[in-house]
């Protein structure tokens, strides 16, 4: 039970942070399907930064650069949709879906030329972060207690209140609204996207290291990161792109990430006999459930994915 | 006056594709080099060359045989994304249609021991319905295809290897499905004898010439039928199909339910030629469902373009299995298709820079002209 709980609640961590990722971008008016790939991307500078630091680290400064590289990896990755999507008004749905393979080949291919220059006999795609792994994680009884969870949840209080309470979250939004009736009354609507998109990619990078953090202590770059990108995208949708909303239906999603982990732990589940490829299938056929039955009135920002041109009206 | 060659559409998309190849080989070769510069240009030359390195002449012709054997499930692929681009839909889904299609054909073949062609249709009959799912999501619960498809994409993946374990058609020693040669032969696509000019390369079949064939149908329906014309009005402006009479929501499904169709027939053309069997422990969506996308927009969005897009694409990934592994990661050929991609979504920049180009020599011409003239 305690297991399962703390996978709920580090999932919904991954799925929030990268949903609230998604929630700035959208808000800004640029769809950002390229989340799963920015994740793929921050794990890599996550994994890294764990990788290279010296063993004798403490463990408040693991926690913090491994955060940071996460973070720094995202924000440069999702520069390619700034620049092709907002300077170069490419459609958003190419350029998303060309970051998420490019993500996960470049990591590859980055990983095991990293990994083979350390041992040329290993060319694999994996990292491996045992012990630095132990700096995460705070054991309360039963329960792996994450730093990750509060910075999350930290995150999404700030999230809420720039959104709502300052005038440059408000602003933001109404780029995603009306561009041009933003612009007329003097915001820079270009500048506005671009800080949509960049705050996604911390956002989505942050989520990246997360779920590569959660369960393991390895990661195979070549499977990506299972579409986690776009159930984060589901979540997001499902929570009417507000932050309550979307912490509330990570939440949901989590629960259900978690039970594909944890439940042979439970006699009455593992009585079933439901083959494990049910629990697998298990958040992605909610997600496609719960979108059929609450897309209808979508409360989506109205020039999303609509590139802003100032001559036009 | 006659119009200008370089302002067709046909030779500007061209001049577009080419640009993004360069600069996507030109990016690969650098990673090559920044990996280790004293085999890179012999590595980005076998990635180029693919089945031109091998060393003799019939085992060249029998590699060739292989890249077109899988070239064949790529245009699918590459046609159902097209077909939906053109509808206005991005048919992210295609990978998923095509585990569906892989999985029927199999399970029909293996399985059940049926002919060929039944196969055949059983698999466009398992993408189809997978499509229109996605298709009817879109129209009447308002469901972006893309999200819908992810989700289907990885719930088919499970739910192929859950049927495709069925002892009927997995191999006992292996998580693969049995080899269907053995298995059932008549299940096998007919070669038409063209295994022949392939050095006795069995997995030329029927599937190849029956690809192009169907990229050749899909741009006659949709640029010289009345049908096409309706699809190709729905995606260009939902309203405006409606007002006109055009049944809008019928066609998002009907559009899909043919890409999925179109993707699913490529994964049987694949697995019942007997190259590859389903691993039925794969966690992963299979490939080619992605790189349909990157030759759908390498080729100009056009169903002939992409024919020769999807096979430079493929070719592009046997040559990077080809090269030293033990120097470099044969995925640098997806990283080079990844970067082909995201430069697609310049291309109508390059159009624009090229039409403003072309405008200002044009005025340069006709103010030499008037000058002369006065």
């Amino acid at each position: 039970m305690v297991l399962l709980l703390q996978y709920t609640i580090i999932f919904a961590s991954v799925l929030m942070l990268v949903a609230l990722g998604g929630c700035f971008s959208e808000h800004s008016g640029i769809i950002n399907l390229g989340l799963e790939g920015i994740m793929v991307i921050g794990a890599l500078g996550g994994a890294l930064a764990m990788n290279l630091l010296p063993a004798g680290t403490s463990g408040f400064v693991m926690v913090f650069v491994t955060a940071i590289a996460a973070v720094v990896f995202g924000v440069l990755y999702s520069c390619l949709l700034g620049v092709a999507a907002i300077r170069f008004k490419a459609d958003q749905t190419l350029i998303g879906t060309a970051m998420n393979m490019l993500a996960t080949a470049a990591a590859t291919v980055f990983v095991s030329a990293y990994n083979a220059s350390k041992n040329p006999d290993n060319t694999s795609s994996t990292l491996q972060y045992i012990s630095q792994k132990n700096a995460f994680i705070v054991r309360i009884g039963g329960f792996e207690f994450n730093w990750f969870m509060l910075l999350a949840v930290i995150l999404l209080a700030v999230s809420w209140f720039v959104l709502y309470r300052t005038r440059f979250g408000l602003r933001l939004q109404a780029c995603g609204e009306n561009p041009q009736a933003a612009d007329s009354v003097g915001i820079n609507v270009y500048k506005m996207r671009w800080s949509g998109v960049l705050i996604s990619g911390a956002l989505g990078g942050l989520g990246g290291i997360v779920y590569i953090l959660a369960g393991v202590s390895e990661w195979k770059f070549e499977v990506g990161v299972a579409g986690f990108g776009f159930l984060a995208l589901a979540v997001m949708i499902f929570g009417q792109w507000k932050p309550t909303k979307i912490a509330l239906a990570a939440l949901l999603f989590g629960f259900f990430r978690a039970l594909s982990n944890v439940y042979t732990g439970f006699s009455f589940l593992a009585g079933l006999g439901i083959p494990s490829t049910v629990y697998n299938m298990m958040p992605y056929i909610i997600s496609l459930i719960i979108l059929a039955f609450t897309s209808k009135n979508s409360k989506a920002p109205k020039a999303e994915g609509i590139p802003y041109d100032k001559g036009m009206r | 006056m006659k119009e200008s060659f370089w302002k067709k559409p046909a030779v500007q998309t061209l001049i577009s594709s080419l640009i993004c190849i360069a600069a996507g080989l030109f990016v690969g070769f650098i990673i090559l080099s920044i990996i280790n510069p004293s085999g890179s240009f012999k590595a980005i030359t076998t990635i180029l060359g693919n089945f031109l390195t091998r060393s003799s002449g019939p085992a060249k012709l029998k590699a060739f045989g292989n890249t077109l054997a899988k070239t064949a499930p790529l245009l699918m692929c590459a046609l159902s994304v097209c077909f939906c681009y053109k509808v206005g839909l991005f048919n992210i889904g295609a990978a998923g249609q095509y585990e569906a299609g892989a999985c029927a054909a199999l399970f029909c073949a293996i399985g059940l021991k049926l002919p060929w062609f039944v196969c055949l249709i059983a698999a466009a009959c398992a993408g189809a319905v997978l499509g229109a799912l996605s298709g009817f999501l879109k129209a009447y619960r308002n469901v972006n295809e893309v999200i819908s498809g992810i989700m289907l994409n990885w719930i088919t993946l499970y739910t192929a290897n859950t049927i495709l374990s069925n002892p009927s058609v997995k191999d006992p020693a292996s998580p693969y499905t049995q080899g269907l040669a053995s298995a059932n032969p008549k299940g096998l696509l007919p070669t038409l004898g063209m295994e022949g000019l392939f050095a006795n390369n069995k997995y030329v079949t029927l599937a190849i010439p029956l690809a192009v064939l169907i990229a050749v149908a899909i741009w006659v329906v949709l640029e010289k039928t009345k049908f096409g014309y309706e699809l190709r009005a729905t995606g260009f402006n939902k309203e405006a199909s409606r007002y006109a009479g055009m049944k809008e929501k019928q066609n998002i499904i009907v559009t899909l339910a043919i890409g999925g169709a179109l993707a699913a027939v490529g994964a049987a053309f694949l697995f019942l030629s007997g190259y590859q069997q389903w691993a039925t422990t794969q966690t992963s969506v299979p490939g080619m469902g992605f790189n349909g996308i990157a030759a759908t927009f390498l080729g100009g969005l056009s169903p002939i373009g992409t024919i020769f897009s999807s096979y430079f694409i493929q070719s592009i990934t046997d040559g990077g299995a080809l090269i030293n592994r033990s120097l470099y990661p044969a995925e640098i050929s997806d990283l080079i298709s990844a970067v082909i991609i995201y430069l697609c979504g310049f291309v109508l920049f390059f159009k624009t820079v090229m039409n403003a180009r072309i405008a200002k020599s044009e005025e340069k011409k006709a103010k030499k002209a008037e000058g002369g003239n006065a």
